[in-house]
């Protein structure tokens, strides 16, 4: 088992033909997703990589039972493309595309919600289910199956995590970024919970960073819910206030969003806090 | 991105939100003239403002003059002082640190009738991925205490998102601020044409404080705070020209130029990092180990000899700094490449000479993590090459705790 993504994930790429979609098609082809098409509007009935390409979602859908698709598309059509996915009944939608302004992201994130359909992102590297499919830019050599549900907010710092878990000979189930925006789908909590239903997700590793109340929504979810072992990391100890660092979402403002309350927050639910982003992996393995 | 009270102003103005009347200027003989025409218009009180992006100007003061940022004048020759006494001079608030920030421009502005003082900000509500709107009775100070203290003060209205605010919001907003009668529907105006011009220009924050009844029973913006979305800046040229590089850090400034993320702190060691969570997680093993970071830089995913160079210059640039740590996961990109691009940067000889005495260490992780580790050892020079997180956290700790 795992979460979201699994062998029956039949993917679209939205920005197929472009360089990004392109190269990461491509990747996750050769990890073995099941990629059955891709979307590029004005090059529909033509083939890219060997797979049909299509002018719309919709066709995608009809014509290809697409369940999932991943957008690369530019941030000044990212939105439309989000709304796009969502009226055409895609049931998840990952979106890679960095740079969306908050107010597009605002409408498409409510137009998804009102489809039912689940978006990842945007801004994040995507999600893999080790060995079954890689829906994302992650770099599929680092993981490894196994029982660990990993949530990030970031991309190299999922990478760095991994790589500890793997070490330290602990597979994952599913890991998930969730993106680094202010306004993205699937939350912290959403993944918790979603590992915590999943019988084959034993312990879960969130990691997060300052800005918003993500972390600590989720630390009260953990409290309430989840008898799993969870370790957390957060990120930005040591960053400024007023300054945001790198991700649209990761500023502390107004005095709220510190690592330090997060931190305070987790552990008050009972979760075992990594102090060191060096010792994530080792701190899981020691719980365990 | 920040802009001037007096830009703010005059986009407020363009969006038909009231504001009271009020002209910006570099010069004391144009204050003087743009004082005179309000006080022939009938208003005896003139307000000059220093035009600064940092907040608590009332309270700050500047270093010559010791002015306050904010001067009230009942007089044209009280604007000749005032004005003389802000221009070119440093202020200093609470936010903008002991080095303060130079007064270029002053808003002189008509200090109206107030009745009643009030505060409004719209933002966006993260948790809820919505617009908010929200008032509050109690203006003029400031928002987080009341926020912490009597949190039943603040009035919300969260906008649907794809709507406009409606009207029973407006009202139920203005009701709030106990407005009735002519006041009530002025502030509605206000409300309905704020909200607009929030979503119009892609703004992150409009906060009003205070916003004000006027005497006369009139809703104005006597203050006014915009921040934009970076990520929707380019859908508004009008917007991008209202940036003021003066008053931007110029280490930052320049690593903008080139493409970088970069925030300057005030450590000794510096680092380069790929993705910001690993730079921010990278800035936390530094102070872990012993050493205080001198920045936040994230070089993204290309890494390549260009993005390390300009890197390199730039935080080398900050004297402070003693050491630098580059942290890269190599994922897709081959850590053996970057570690020749590491290597081809160093060799540069501007930048060869500035890391003279200062030590390097390169931590490259992911495909090809080996090799790029003999390609550093065996590279002859002063470099330092590591694998783990926690090995080139040790090395931190070996040269600077």
């Amino acid at each position: 088992m795992s979460i979201l993504v699994n062998s029956t994930t039949r993917l679209i790429v939205q920005g197929f033909t472009g360089s990004e979609g392109t190269f990461h098609a491509q990747q996750m082809l050769e990890y073995g997703t099941n990629v059955v098409g891709g979307v590029t509007p004005g090059k529909g009935g033509q083939k890219h990589l060997d797979k049909p390409v299509f002018n719309t979602v919709r066709d995608a859908v009809d014509h290809e039972g697409a369940n999932t698709s991943i957008i690369f598309v530019p941030p000044a059509f990212a939105g439309d493309a989000i709304i796009e996915a969502a009226q055409a009944g895609v049931e998840l939608i990952v979106c890679i595309t960095e740079g969306i302004p908050v107010q597009d992201m605002v409408i498409a994130k409510s137009v998804a919600d009102s489809h039912g359909c689940r978006l990842v992102g945007p801004n994040c590297p995507g999600l893999i289910t080790p060995g079954q499919a890689k829906v994302g830019i992650m770099p599929g050599m680092i993981f490894t199956p196994g029982p660990i549900g990993l949530v990030s907010r970031s991309g190299t710092l999922t990478y760095e995590a991994v790589d500890q878990l793997t070490k330290a000979g602990l597979g994952q189930s599913t890991a998930i970024g969730i993106g680094g925006d202010p306004v993205i789908g699937t939350t912290h909590t959403d993944a918790v919970k979603l590992f915590n239903e999943d019988p084959e997700t034993e312990a879960i590793v969130l990691i997060g960073e300052i800005g918003g109340s993500a972390e600590e929504e989720a630390a009260a979810y953990i409290k309430e819910h989840v008898k799993k072992p969870v370790v957390a990391f957060i990120a930005g100890s040591t960053a400024p206030p007023g300054r945001r660092m790198g991700h649209a979402g990761a500023i502390i403002s107004g005095g709220k969003g510190t690592a330090q309350d997060k931190k305070e927050a987790l552990m008050a639910a009972g979760i075992t806090v990594s102090e060191s982003p060096a010792e994530i992996g080792e701190t899981l393995k020691a719980l365990l | 991105m920040n802009i001037h009270e007096y830009q703010a102003k005059e986009l407020l103005a363009a969006a038909k939100v009231a504001v009271p009347a009020g002209k910006s200027t570099t010069t004391v003989a144009e204050a003087v003239e743009i004082a005179k025409g309000i006080f022939e218009s009938g208003s005896d009180l003139v307000v000059v403002k220093a035009q600064i992006h940092a907040g608590g100007r009332g309270k700050g003061k500047t270093k010559n003059s010791g002015a306050r940022g904010v001067i009230l004048c009942r007089s044209v020759e009280e604007v000749r002082t005032a004005a003389d006494s802000l221009l070119g001079d440093i202020l200093v608030t609470i936010q903008t640190g002991e080095s303060g920030q130079k007064v270029n421009t002053i808003y002189i502005t008509d200090g109206v009738s107030i009745e009643k003082e009030f505060y409004l900000s719209i933002l966006l509500d993260r948790g809820l991925g919505k617009n908010v709107i929200m008032v509050s009775t109690e203006g003029g100070v400031e928002i987080e205490k009341v926020a912490e203290e009597t949190p039943e003060k603040i009035i919300k209205e969260w906008v649907e998102p794809g709507l406009k605010l409606q009207g029973c919001q407006a009202r139920r907003l203005a009701f709030a601020l106990d407005l009735s009668g002519d006041a009530l529907k002025s502030a509605m105006k206000l409300f309905t044409n704020l909200y607009d011009f929030y979503v119009a220009k892609d703004a992150s924050l409009v906060e009003v404080n205070p916003l004000v009844l006027t005497k006369e029973g009139e809703v104005v913006a006597l203050d006014a705070k915009v921040t934009f979305d970076d990520n929707g800046l380019y859908r508004h040229a009008d917007v991008q020209d209202l940036r003021d590089e003066s008053e931007e850090n110029p280490f930052e400034l320049e690593a903008s130029k080139y493409g970088l993320n970069y925030i300057k702190l005030d450590g000794n060691v510096g680092c380069m990092v790929n993705g910001a969570g690993l730079a921010m997680a990278t800035m936390d093993i530094i102070k872990l180990s012993g050493g205080e970071p001198a920045n936040f830089l994230d070089v993204g995913g290309g890494a390549n000899v260009e993005t390390v160079k300009n890197g390199f210059r730039i935080i080398l640039d900050d004297p402070n700094v003693k050491g630098i740590l580059i942290n890269i996961f190599g994922g897709i990109v081959r850590c053996d490449r970057v570690a020749n691009g590491i290597l081809e940067a160093i060799k540069d000889e501007e930048i060869a000479r500035k890391v003279q005495n200062v030590p390097i260490i390169v931590r490259l992780q992911g495909t090809n993590a080996k090799e790029a580790k003999e390609i550093i050892d065996n590279s002859g020079l002063n470099v330092i090459s590591a694998v783990l997180l926690k090995e080139a956290a040790a090395e931190v700790a070996r040269l600077f705790a």
